[in-house]
């Protein structure tokens, strides 16, 4: 679905259903660099089991306008303009990486508009090595390098990909290869510079990859300190590409939290 | 702290794909000999069938011994996935169904395999796809080539029969300034030899009944998508960027981005045409890939002393191959193939057809059959095979002259392989 959201072109995967002001709303909110396609599986299906869809690209990613929002705060700002735009109140929040942050950002700043929130591959903080952001700030072609070896299991490249036929590394280096040079820094400064300021009072989960060597499990808790009552779900062989590396397991966990 | 390191091309012919079989714990890759796979409940299949869920539904469509070949070949491209297929053709012919429909265009190099110019010249015509072979060599053929129905640049990475180097980023870039992607036959070179998506291809394929397999036991082929071309942003391939009303109106690249290309030819093109490749078959062949880093090598340096031997011979007039100065392709074949040109290559016999004729019948070593790559070193003499009922002006057009002598070198000691063409060579000049 395109929409316009501050006066450029924003983009929204709806898993190819109208939205209904009957059904309740789930926004899946993508990592540093990636775009909505990476929740393919776990959107389908929500889309498909009466859930509103919204598998957003923040702006400067997959098919949103640029050029990309500097701060967490702006793009959880971005999101509720984007849900203003199609007059939906209330939403629940998915998000990967920096997704997550945006899903605990917006449910600081906006308690009444947010549900519940799922957190995927998550740290608090999420500090970026510093070799990672020169890299990236040199829009030097390393940091894809580093995304892509860091973002998955260490027996991702030499194991099988629960999806048939497909290369993880391969596919997660052509979509970095895609942004515009820069968006990436932005992305892991967000991350980096990131700090929550409020409360998050909403049910939340956490689902995280043991084998996640980005933002491993420890690094969560933190956050999970913070919210009161949160869950967890710890997905044993998968790395930070939770809904990559362990799809059927990652959506298990969604749907007993959501149901 | 430096950064992280990627296996190296060695560990991925080894690894990539496989996992220690989770059921048994089998270290090589098991067969999995079975047409379906049973669905854990009615609310399984129905995900698995509306791609909710990653799984096997039916071997046509995928198979966990195909998708370890499937992985492997596009962890050694560098390519976002593979589909295996049941030969190079059907690789090709999945890759244009994929693309386009009646009304569309391709161009491609007129250096083909004979197989590939019968599918574009001839059958696909017929369905309304219509193809401008062009000489490869010449950029402002490509250039005047492209019309507004154009959907597709291709060529093979060394061309048929005069083994012509293609000029892959210059065409890539010919291509994509016309917002079209460029597919590349990539059999000959193998992704040991040259990775065509570093140098601009998107799309490639193999027959991997040749040197993937290496043995000659399997027939199959494999296509590779580099996951890098902007499908949307082209505007011109209604089949990745509308709905499709025979899948749920998915729009594939809305639905998948860099994946769009292999969903829809998985979820078509394998559902409908069914060209798919058998376990069995993936499994031989990912015998061969195992070794691929191990035999290249080899073809090569066999290829380079029976190449320096036969351009010395008195009854050899020239030889075909790009690493030699005299090949229109040398330059171009040093800049893209610094790992060698290749196990395939031609040369021209004195004598013509007679002595064609009498060189392969004296031949011990060497096997007169119509394939190449295989680990057994291969002849063929076009004129009396493959174009025998071409006359000797129409093969000098296609590049074949009447004692043209097609070689694929194989593993065999080279001196051996030698021996057998001084011999056979011999008895042809004795007419």
């Amino acid at each position: 679905m395109d929409l316009v959201v501050e006066g450029r072109k924003a983009f929204a995967y709806t898993a190819a259903h109208a939205l209904d002001a009957k059904k309740p709303t789930m926004v899946f909110i993508h990592g540093a660099g990636l775009d909505h396609s990476l929740f393919g599986l776990q959107s389908r299906y929500f889309g498909y089991h009466g859930w509103n869809v919204l598998a957003v690209d923040l702006p400067g990613h997959g098919r949103s306008a640029g050029p990309p929002v500097a701060s967490i705060g702006g793009m959880a700002d971005w999101l509720f303009l984007l849900l203003d735009s199609l007059k939906i109140q209330k939403a629940n929040l998915v998000g990967h990486s920096m997704g997550s942050l945006i899903s605990v950002e917006c449910a600081a700043r906006q308690p009444a508009r947010v549900e519940r929130i799922a957190l995927i591959g998550v740290a608090y903080p999420m500090k970026v090595t510093e070799v990672f952001l020169d890299a990236a700030r040199r829009n030097d072609p390393a940091a894809y390098d580093m995304e892509t070896i860091w973002c998955h299991a260490p027996q991702v490249p030499l194991g099988g990909n629960p999806n048939p036929g497909m290369w993880m590394y391969g596919d997660a280096l052509a979509r970095l290869r895609r942004l515009e040079p820069g968006v990436l820094y932005n992305d892991l400064k967000a991350c980096n510079d990131y700090q929550l300021a409020g409360n998050v009072g909403c049910p939340a989960l956490f689902v995280l990859g043991k084998r996640d060597v980005m933002t491993p499990p420890k690094a969560a808790v933190d956050l999970q300190k913070k919210i009161a009552g949160s869950k967890s779900v710890l997905v044993p062989l998968s790395g930070h590409s939770l809904m990559a590396e362990a799809p059927d397991a990652t959506l298990d966990a969604l749907i007993g939290f959501f149901s | 702290m430096a950064g992280p390191k990627y296996p190296g091309f060695d560990t991925l012919a080894l690894h990539a794909g496989q996992s220690p079989d989770p059921a048994t714990g089998s270290r090589a890759v098991p067969v999995y000999q079975t047409t379906s796979y049973v669905f854990r409940d009615t609310e399984h299949a129905a995900s698995l069938f509306n791609m909710e869920r990653a799984g096997h539904v039916y071997s046509r469509i995928s198979n966990p011994t195909v998708a370890v070949l499937e992985e492997r070949i596009a962890a050694l491209e560098g390519g976002v996935g593979a589909i295996a297929t049941a030969s190079g053709q059907a690789a090709l012919h999945l890759a244009v169904a994929t693309l386009m429909g009646a009304g569309s265009h391709i161009v491609a190099s007129g250096a083909l395999y004979g197989g590939s110019h019968n599918l574009l010249g001839y059958t696909l015509k017929r369905f309304g796809i219509e193809t401008s072979f062009v000489n490869g060599r010449d950029l402002g053929d490509w250039k005047r080539a492209v019309r507004e129905n154009t959907r597709l640049l291709f060529g093979e990475t060394l061309g048929n029969p005069g083994i012509d180097v293609l000029n892959i980023p210059a065409i890539a870039e010919i291509a994509h300034a016309a917002k079209l992607p460029l597919l590349v036959d990539a059999t000959f070179t193998t992704p040991y030899l040259m990775k065509p998506f570093e140098l601009g291809a998107d799309l490639l394929y193999h027959s991997a009944t040749k040197f993937l397999g290496g043995h000659g036991v399997a027939i199959g082929g494999v296509l590779v998508d580099s996951g890098r071309f902007d499908w949307e942003a082209s505007g011109k391939f209604e089949t990745l960027t509308a709905p499709y009303a025979g899948f749920h109106n998915m729009d594939f690249e809305e639905e998948s981005g860099t994946r769009a290309f292999l969903l829809r030819a998985r979820r078509e093109g394998l559902r409908d045409f069914g060209a798919c490749m058998a376990p069995m078959t993936a499994f031989q062949i990912l015998q061969g890939v195992e070794t691929l880093h191990l035999r290249m090598p080899r073809h090569v340096e066999n290829t380079r002393k029976v190449v320096a031997f036969l351009s010395s011979h008195s009854s050899v007039e020239k030889v075909l191959y790009p690493e030699l100065p005299s090949h229109p392709d040398h330059e171009l074949c040093r800049k893209l193939l610094p790992n060698g040109a290749g196990a395939v290559f031609s040369f021209d016999i004195r004598g013509g057809r007679a002595a064609g004729k009498a060189f392969i019948e004296s031949l011990r070593v060497f096997s007169h059959l119509a394939n190449v790559g295989d680990a057994k070193s291969l002849v063929i003499h076009p004129a009396t095979t493959t174009h025998y009922r071409m006359s000797d002006e129409d093969l000098r057009k296609a590049g074949i002259g009447p004692g043209t002598i097609r070689l694929s070198v194989g593993l065999e000691d080279a001196q051996d392989l030698i021996d057998d063409l001084e011999r056979a060579l011999k008895a042809a000049s004795k007419g």
